[in-house]
């Protein structure tokens, strides 16, 4: 009998507890640009990847195609341009959907800092087609990091354990040493002048 | 037994949390009712001290009603919102036809409150369009917890009456449904 009882109160408490799931904070992703079409993942773990870059060593290259269907390279803009990369965990999520498009309107302070970025994430290209087309028009390329899955990702040790990426950010400067590393907390977006106040620091 | 008791408690205090954090997290405000409790820094610039007749001398913070006008558009936006930034020239092109009507200028005041933008993200949205009127930054949302967490553009116009008190007469998710119509439905929600 005692048993019953506390096997009936934790299936309670455990009711309760989902109860509240829905009613957790969704301060993201607001503008009704995306109407119901993001899926709330819920709060994650803040980072689940270790690293295998450092500040100060030389960017691992890549070669990514892009939405647009060009192929984008690391090593393209050596000698050209600061390169800012912006990982999300993954299109139709929360925090990542309201990230992008704040990017999408300095385009004149990257230029100030003679930098591009290169948005990518794991999923394929349809997905970021439709997913990119809810923030307009986007001035940098969105690069397709599926196949080899978060290759590039794992490469930089950004690849989490259930295959999505990191909310990362690197700078990599004209030279292709990386300058800046956040891995940030994946529930969180990062503020817009700590990114700015860095890419100051390489003038 | 003990066991028992140890189980209740533990659901006890989850139900009060939960309640707790529901009683914090309002309902988006209703026509006919009034604002929440908003608290806004007192802006930094003269001009928008002056616009919004805080006085130049004004600290601290203020509350909306407290601003001298008929009727206050407040715009709950986000740097971050393709919508927002799609629709801040139409609120900007709202303010001119504001300023330029003598039977309205200074009796429709607007403001954009900036729902997880920093100071620094509020300022980028302002200069990147020219915004003219004030931006406030609620970096850590609390007021749009305040205001149910509504999704961006949202729209409250708030009529303030001469005795102090004041009335929501608008309050409407999405972008406006044109500037002339927006101002038209302000003016006869208003009597103005």
């Amino acid at each position: 009998m005692k048993k019953y009882a506390v096997h009936a109160l934790m299936v309670l408490l455990m009711g309760v507890l989902l109860l509240a799931i829905p009613f957790a904070p969704t301060a993201y992703s607001l503008s009704d640009a995306y109407k119901g079409n993001i899926y709330n993942p819920g709060i994650l773990k803040p980072t689940d990847s270790v690293l295998k870059v450092k500040v100060g060593k030389p960017a691992p290259d890549f070669t990514l195609k892009s939405v647009s269907g060009d192929a984008v390279s690391l090593k393209q803009y050596r000698s050209k341009k600061n390169v800012v990369i912006s990982f999300v965990p993954a299109a139709w999520t929360p925090v990542c959907s309201d990230q992008w498009p704040g990017y999408n309107i300095i385009k004149d302070m990257f230029d100030q800092y003679d930098a591009v970025l290169l948005g990518i994430t794991v999923d394929n290209i349809p997905t970021l087609f439709s997913w990119t087309n809810q923030m307009g028009t986007l001035w940098f390329p969105v690069l397709s990091d599926f196949w080899p899955h978060g290759g590039v990702a794992k490469k930089y040790g950004v690849l989490r354990s259930d295959g999505t990426s990191e909310r990362a950010i690197f700078i990599v400067d004209k030279k292709g040493i990386i300058r800046y590393i956040d891995v940030h907390d994946i529930n969180k977006r990062p503020q817009l002048e700590d990114l700015i106040k860095e890419l100051e620091k390489l003038k | 037994m003990r066991k028992i008791r140890v189980l209740c408690c533990i659901v006890i205090i989850t139900v009060c949390t939960f309640a707790y954090s529901l009683s914090l997290a309002g309902s988006p405000p209703a026509v006919g009712g009034t604002l929440p409790d908003i608290k806004l820094s007192m802006p930094k610039e003269i001009g928008d001290k002056n616009y919004l007749g805080l006085g130049i001398f004004g600290f601290g913070t203020f509350t909306i009603p407290e601003i001298k006008a008929n009727v206050v558009i407040i715009e709950i936006f986000s740097m971050y919102c393709p919508y927002c930034q799609r629709e801040a020239p139409n609120v900007n092109q709202l303010y001119e036809k504001i300023e330029q009507n003598a039977a309205l200028k200074g009796k429709i005041k607007i403001i954009g409150i900036g729902v997880g933008n920093t100071s620094y993200e509020v300022g980028t949205f302002k200069k990147k369009y020219n915004v003219p009127f004030p931006l406030f930054a609620d970096a850590d949302y609390v007021i749009h917890k305040m205001v149910g967490e509504v999704r961006t553009p949202y729209f409250i116009g708030v009529k303030l009456n001469p005795d102090g008190s004041h009335q929501v007469i608008y309050s409407k998710l999405g972008e406006m449904e044109g500037v002339d119509q927006f101002l038209a439905t302000m003016m006869r929600l208003s009597g103005l």
